[in-house]
């Protein structure tokens, strides 16, 4: 475990946010509108979960910050590896999408070390230094999955698919990880499993998170803050610290604390749609 | 069903249903007394198959090597093309057309042309059966090379990796299953290019393939030949067969569906 903070663990004022969203609006060349105006900032460390109903731009803004996708107006800034802007240099992101997003024909290994092979470009294909092979081998027992290097994905269940995902994205030690729905193709007990293993790497690592999801609950469990989000096109509708105490674990759900924030999320949830369909 | 009695099954099953045909066949044959130049018994044909077995070996053994060439040549120059078609849409969209066009085109049309053009008899045969054979690999390649998962082309952005790195890491394992399955196709239409090629166009040379022979015999009214040949030929196309779908196995089989299958059951 990491540092032990004791009430909220809000971020500290003086250091610059990792983030920072200013008026992004997105709309596709199919003049579907997706974004309309967000504003966000992202503090160092923080967890931060955008919650919204599906449809309402949450993956969309995830690429934008993800630099996979241009705003139409407005501006995303981050500030990461000691540099700003837009172009930020590989491997200061970690990417986990819904689905597990594995090379098929690759084993587990190879799937790990992928950030590595392509940072190697311009020398001989598949050659990793030992030290990323070290670290490939640390990521992959970071999510439990020491043993099953030779595996191929086909082998693996669902969750462990997604452990491995997550070792990728946590491999080359990114001081953003964002998170597009991870867990939500997966069964109730292999979810409540690996959240409590995002929540253990997090604490570890302190990485900043953002979250992508749409269930209340599990925002509250892991979240310091949860943004929510409006429907299409999607805007920031409110923003709620979780105060609930760190470092959490399951007894913290049956906590009258967690009930009553979840609560006010739905509320808050709910309101946002309710704004959204009568604008 | 256990897998050792599945696999049985597999093997006897059709065995079992060839004698059975055989044996009717030849039954008719003798009951209805059918002259052999209408419909010969498959005892003479095989008779046949043991007396002018060697020579039509010879001839096969041509027809072999064009179809192999042919064959050859469609997996490299189709998998160029699908290669270039993935480098540039436009390129795709303005050539693919012309690819359908000489798809679509009969060959037994054009066969004579090739000859007239291609003067080396082997070549013509060649340009022939590739032309009957490449497109599969073509199309098929064309398809594999774009259907790199969209998340994946995404991870590989974010990365930062190279067109080089995601054409090697990304879009041509993706493709691999696609060409083999174009190449199985391509086995079976580059042998048939090749014998109605030859059928149409001869071989012009000392040297003779199984077409030729085939319409020989048929002239010359040695119908149990013509079956004999005729059976080379299917046996030539099951064996080219099933070794194109062992090699795709083989590639295969530590991760495509399509080979994983048998091994986990």
């Amino acid at each position: 475990m990491g540092q032990t903070r004791s009430e909220t663990s809000l971020p500290d004022a003086a250091t610059p946010p990792v983030v920072v969203l200013q008026g992004v609006t997105k709309r596709f060349a199919s003049g579907l509108e997706a974004l309309g105006g967000v504003d966000l900032a992202v503090a160092r460390g923080e967890f931060l979960s955008l919650l919204g109903p599906s449809g309402c731009g949450k993956s969309t803004l995830l690429r934008i910050v993800a630099g996979l996708s241009e705003p139409t107006s407005g501006s995303c800034e981050l500030h990461l590896g000691g540099q700003s802007g837009r172009a930020i240099p590989a491997g200061h992101i970690g990417f986990v999408f819904q689905d597990p997003t594995l090379m098929p024909w690759s084993t587990v290994r190879a799937n790990v070390e992928l950030p590595f092979r392509i940072a190697r470009r311009g020398r001989i294909a598949g050659r990793v230094r030992s030290a990323e092979r070290d670290r490939v081998d640390a990521a992959l027992h970071a999510v439990g999955l020491g043993g099953f290097e030779g595996s191929y994905p086909h082998q693996l269940s669902g969750g462990m698919r997604m452990r491995v995902s997550i070792a990728r994205a946590l491999v080359t030690g990114p001081e953003l990880l964002l998170l597009d729905e991870p867990f939500a193709a997966l069964d109730e007990i292999t979810r409540l499993a690996l959240n409590d293993d995002l929540l253990r790497l997090w604490e570890m690592h302190r990485p900043t998170i953002l979250f992508v999801t749409h269930s209340v609950f599990e925002s509250v469990y892991l979240s310091t803050r949860i943004a929510v989000m409006t429907a299409r096109p999607g805007r920031i509708a409110a923003n709620l610290p979780v105060g609930l105490p760190q470092p959490r674990n399951r007894a913290v759900r049956t906590a009258p604390a967690y009930g009553t924030m979840c609560e006010s999320v739905s509320a808050a949830l709910a309101a946002a749609m309710a704004q959204a369909s009568s604008s | 069903m256990s897998g050792l009695g599945q696999r049985a099954a597999r093997l006897f099953a059709p065995l079992v249903i060839g004698v059975l045909f055989l044996a009717s066949w030849e039954g008719v044959v003798w009951f209805e007394e059918i002259p052999p130049y209408i419909l010969p018994p498959p005892s003479a044909v095989a008779q046949s198959l043991w007396f002018d077995g060697p020579s039509l070996l010879g001839s096969l053994l041509l027809t072999l090597r064009i179809t192999l060439a042919a064959l050859a040549a469609a997996a490299l120059i189709g998998g160029a093309i699908a290669l270039l078609f993935s480098f540039s849409r436009i390129l795709e969209l303005s050539l693919f057309p012309y690819a359908v066009i000489l798809q679509v085109t009969p060959i037994v049309a054009i066969a004579a042309l090739i000859i007239i053009w291609v003067r080396e008899p082997f070549l013509a045969l060649l340009v022939c059966a590739w032309i009957v054979a490449f497109f599969p690999i073509v199309s098929n390649t064309t398809v594999g090379l774009n259907s790199a998962d969209r998340n994946l082309l995404m991870l590989f952005q974010l990365y930062g990796a190279s067109r080089t790195q995601v054409l090697l890491y990304l879009r041509l394992p993706t493709a691999l299953p696609y060409f083999l399955a174009g190449l199985r196709i391509s086995g079976g239409l580059a042998l048939i290019g090749a014998v109605v090629a030859e059928f149409v166009a001869g071989t012009g040379g000392a040297e003779t393939g199984l077409a030729t022979r085939i319409l020989e015999a048929s002239y010359r009214l040695a119908i149990p030949r013509m079956f004999a040949a005729l059976f080379l030929l299917s046996l030539t196309g099951i064996v080219i067969y099933l070794l194109l779908d062992l090699l795709s196995r083989r590639l295969l089989r530590r991760w495509h569906e399509s080979a994983l299958a048998e091994e986990e059951e």
